[in-house]
């Protein structure tokens, strides 16, 4: 039975078609640490962001030209490249969770990318939502949170999606010269923007009740400024970042101490942002906020206390070293509840339902589409702060229809031994009497496998 | 305020006492075989209909206390008598009402007493006393008692893709389903409720979510209003086509914004009604429609401006055969102490009665071997008399 849960709620899913193979459930679990691939094979196109930064950039230079030519028709194919790159980086994603040996580690990467939410609704972004996951979130989930945090909100689809890549510090070099040459007719508006000092703060960090107020916002923000993205203009001065790179520009900074939660920083340049993050990642806010997330993930959407106390002290003790924190779930007893301790959501479940039938042939679907009618636009919460993970964001009537209607069409395209041998094998002793009568009087094994896909039991996990 | 009212001004009011009729109260019926040019509508109300507020209570006081926002004011409901007043929906049940057309019997319920719709259901169609219990539906067992079996254009229809329960059994029968319901995916949508039954979360996910979709199906198809009252005229008009139809009719389970919701899914009823009376044509004279529900639902309502599952309903009786102009009501009150398990309306007609008078007059069968035949567990099922012209 642990291994059952240790399948379902620890991983994405278990496997239909066999028995969970008799491995003690914890050694599953924590040997992933080893095998995780943080770039497994796919044939999957994965997004690499200094190639679509340039091809993002291209397309501005061609609208741009657009506008002066007035004739907009051969242009929209740069834009269907983007869209296309979202579709097969949406694909790869579900492949990767669907094909996984380590799926835990997978559960985590979904996490993290969520923690550190991007999110596709700001078109710029769409393209390099793939890339993002790959390049900042894969690699790092198990090293230290300072690492993932540093990788994150300076990756370029983060730098771009919370608007940093244009805040530049009104006393800055740059701010100066535009000055100078106001007289010219010049007029760009020069100033600093918040949005990513806040949503670190607030999301990424400290917690929106972690103790720092708006002034620590703006120092934060004038701190951070420098932190940008190379374009074509300052590409041509030289030097070696490529365009569409992020990189600490100079001029754009904002120069002198910043006090922030009660602490003087006087470093220069990009030294000063790095030292508030290093502070921000060890913070006892930080520690407590991040593992309130993890024990909601896990032990259900009200945390137990215990298990909050136990991950908080250990982030402290270990300088947020994520694979202890992981340790820590996997010995806790507030995780291996015989009852379901959450709501799945609709990627956990429309996951769960590919890897309970086999559905290995990611290359007839577009997961992307079937996402967003299942409610869950990959990649695209509706704010930083990333999908919900409680009930109530998931349980609703249309929702819950969306995948009962989905659920014949998955059951009608995979190979089907026995709807009750795979409910047996999905969730052993955990099945209900009720839905294995309801699966054993279906009136035929598609029907007999989608009430099985849309059971209680596989609602949550 | 004043509590003057008394159970037996409703018994009075009502007209006809129920439950007193007898065997011997039937003149000149026949015992089985019978051919008939009677035609019979079964209406099934899927979802436990809301009685207390289809066919009003106006004149008890503790009706407008206990539906607070749901009370239907005297002054907009169509007034039937001193007592009872229709919901303002149901105009055209009204009109039949005043033509002598049309009885209600309320307060009626199946033999079940619990509140599950999917085991309501499944007793009130199969006629048992214990859900699953028996695996053929009283309107199928019927038919052994008629002659018009013979000839399977003559088998009773199921205007739904699938047979309903009342009509499966032993006897032929056959369905037909209008190519707007989908026809493919109705046995495993159905079992969706069935799955869900015994978790809270999704069962009332799951509701709500078929509500919904049914009701945005009737916005999409408002001009087709009717459309099933129509198409079960067209099957029963026929002289060679069959006396017994049935239709299932959705969307009654009002947990939440039952003001809405009721009054779409009582003018849709009326509409069909409407409908199937102008297809009759003159076999209207000939034809009794039946229309009831598994269960009632609370008198009180609930947090979401709804009522949940209750125990008595109401059931109505329409048709040219039908001796009405009356609602039939042994009244059980509506006081705390009067109600069913402190919550429900008190349940003091049988539909089982009902269903076994109204057939047996309404085909010339002696009505307590309709009983006898239809209710075999129920061996003390007495004949509603009284309520068919013979």
């Amino acid at each position: 039975m642990d291994m059952i849960i240790a399948q379902n709620r620890f991983g994405l899913g278990a496997n239909g078609l066999g028995p969970a193979a008799e491995t003690d459930a914890k050694t599953w679990l924590s040997h992933q640490f080893e095998a995780y691939q943080s770039r497994p094979p796919s044939n999957f196109a994965i997004g690499n962001s200094a190639d679509i930064a340039q091809r993002l950039e291209a397309r501005q230079k061609a609208k741009a030209q657009e506008k002066k030519q007035a004739d907009p028709s051969p242009r929209l194919q740069n834009y269907d490249d983007l869209r296309e790159i979202y579709f097969d980086n949406v694909n790869a994603r579900a492949d990767f969770a669907i094909k996984s040996p380590t799926p835990f580690m997978e559960r985590l990467v979904h996490f993290w990318a969520n923690h550190f939410a991007i999110s596709v609704d700001k078109i710029q972004v769409r393209a390099l939502a793939g890339a993002y996951e790959f390049e900042a979130i894969r690699p790092n989930i198990l090293g230290k949170f300072r690492d993932i945090l540093m990788v994150a909100i300076t990756h370029q689809a983060m730098v771009i999606y919370l608007d940093q890549a244009r805040s530049i510090g009104p006393n800055s070099q740059f701010a100066t010269r535009v000055t100078r040459n106001a007289t010219t007719g010049q007029n760009r508006r020069i100033g600093i923007n918040e949005n990513l000092a806040r949503e670190i703060m607030e999301l990424h960090t400290l917690g929106v009740h972690g103790g720092y107020n708006q002034t620590d916002v703006t120092e934060f923000a004038k701190a951070l400024t420098g932190l940008t993205i190379m374009n074509q203009q300052r590409a041509q001065r030289g030097g070696s970042v490529t365009i569409g790179q992020t990189y600490f520009e100079e001029s754009f900074h904002e120069n002198g101490p910043r006090n922030i939660l009660g602490k003087t920083y006087r470093q220069n340049g990009m030294a000063q942002p790095l030292a508030v993050l290093e502070d921000l990642a060890k913070h006892p806010s930080t520690a407590r906020n991040i593992a309130t997330k993890l024990a909601r993930h896990f032990a259900g959407d009200n945390p137990p206390p215990r298990l909050v106390d136990e991950l908080a002290t250990t982030f402290q003790n270990t300088n947020g070293d994520l694979k202890s924190l992981y340790r820590v779930l996997i010995n806790a007893p507030e995780c291996w509840a015989a009852a379901p301790v959450k709501f799945k959501t609709p990627w956990e479940w429309l996951i769960s339902s590919l890897r309970a039938t086999s559905f290995h042939n990611i290359e007839q679907v577009e997961v992307a589409t079937i996402m967003r009618n299942l409610g869950q636009a990959v990649w695209e919460p509706k704010s930083p702060k990333g999908f919900d993970d409680i009930e109530s964001a998931w349980a609703a009537p249309d929702a819950l229809m969306r995948r009962v209607e989905l659920a014949p069409q998955i059951a009608s395209r995979v190979r089907i031994t026995s709807p009750n041998i795979m409910a047996d094998n999905l969730f052993g002793s955990g099945l209900l009497p009720h839905t294995k009568t309801a699966i054993s009087r279906a009136e035929s094994p598609i029907s007999g496998l989608s009430l099985l896909l849309v059971s209680p039991e596989f609602m949550r996990r | 305020m004043s509590n003057t009212f008394e159970r037996r001004n409703f018994i009075k009011l009502g007209l006809g006492a129920f439950g007193g009729a007898m065997a011997s109260a039937f003149p000149n019926f026949a015992f089985a075989n019978a051919d008939t040019d009677t035609r019979f509508l079964f209406v099934i109300q899927r979802g436990a209909a809301d009685g207390l507020d289809s066919v009003i209570p106006y004149a008890d006081p503790a009706y407008a206390r206990a539906r607070g926002a749901l009370a239907i004011s005297e002054s907009e409901a169509i007034k039937l008598n001193g007592t009872f007043a229709l919901h303002p929906s149901l105009v055209n049940i009204g009109e039949l009402y005043k033509s002598g057309q049309a009885a209600m019997v309320h307060a009626i319920a199946s033999p079940y007493r619990e509140r599950s719709h999917f085991d309501g259901q499944n007793i009130m169609e199969s006629g048992g006393l214990r859900a699953y219990e028996i695996d053929s539906g009283w309107l199928n067992r019927f038919l052994t008692l008629l002659a018009i079996g013979r000839n399977s254009r003559k088998d009773p229809i199921a205007l739904s893709a699938t047979i309903p329960m009342a009509l499966r059994g032993t006897n032929p029968v056959t369905s037909y389903a209008p190519s707007n319901i989908p026809a493919s995916d109705n046995d495993y949508m159905s079992r969706i409720g069935q799955l869900y039954e015994t978790d809270a979360q999704l069962y009332a996910l799951w509701m709500q979510a078929t509500a919904t979709r049914e009701m945005a199906a009737g916005e999409n198809n408002r001009q087709n209003a009717g459309s099933m009252g129509r198409l079960a005229a067209s099957f029963l008009v026929r002289d060679d086509g069959p006396r017994i139809a049935m239709v299932e009719s959705n969307g009654w389970d009002t947990h939440q914004g039952q003001k809405n919701r009721l009054e779409n899914g009582l003018r849709g009823l009326d509409a069909e009604i409407a409908t199937f009376k102008a297809g009759m044509g003159d076999k209207w004279a000939k034809t009794i429609v039946l229309i009831a529900t598994e269960f009632g639902r609370t008198i009180a309502t609930n947090g979401t401006i709804g009522t949940d599952h209750g125990t008595g309903s109401v059931a109505y009786v329409l048709g040219g055969k039908v001796n009405g102009g009356r609602v039939i009501a042994d009244w059980p009150g509506l006081a705390n102490a009067q109600l069913y398990e402190g919550r429900d309306l008190k349940p003091t007609a049988d539909l089982y009665g009902l269903i076994a008078g109204v057939l047996g007059e309404g085909f010339g069968i002696e009505p307590q071997l309709v009983a006898r035949t239809l209710f075999p567990a129920l061996p003390n099922t007495r004949a509603l008399g009284g309520l068919v012209r013979v």
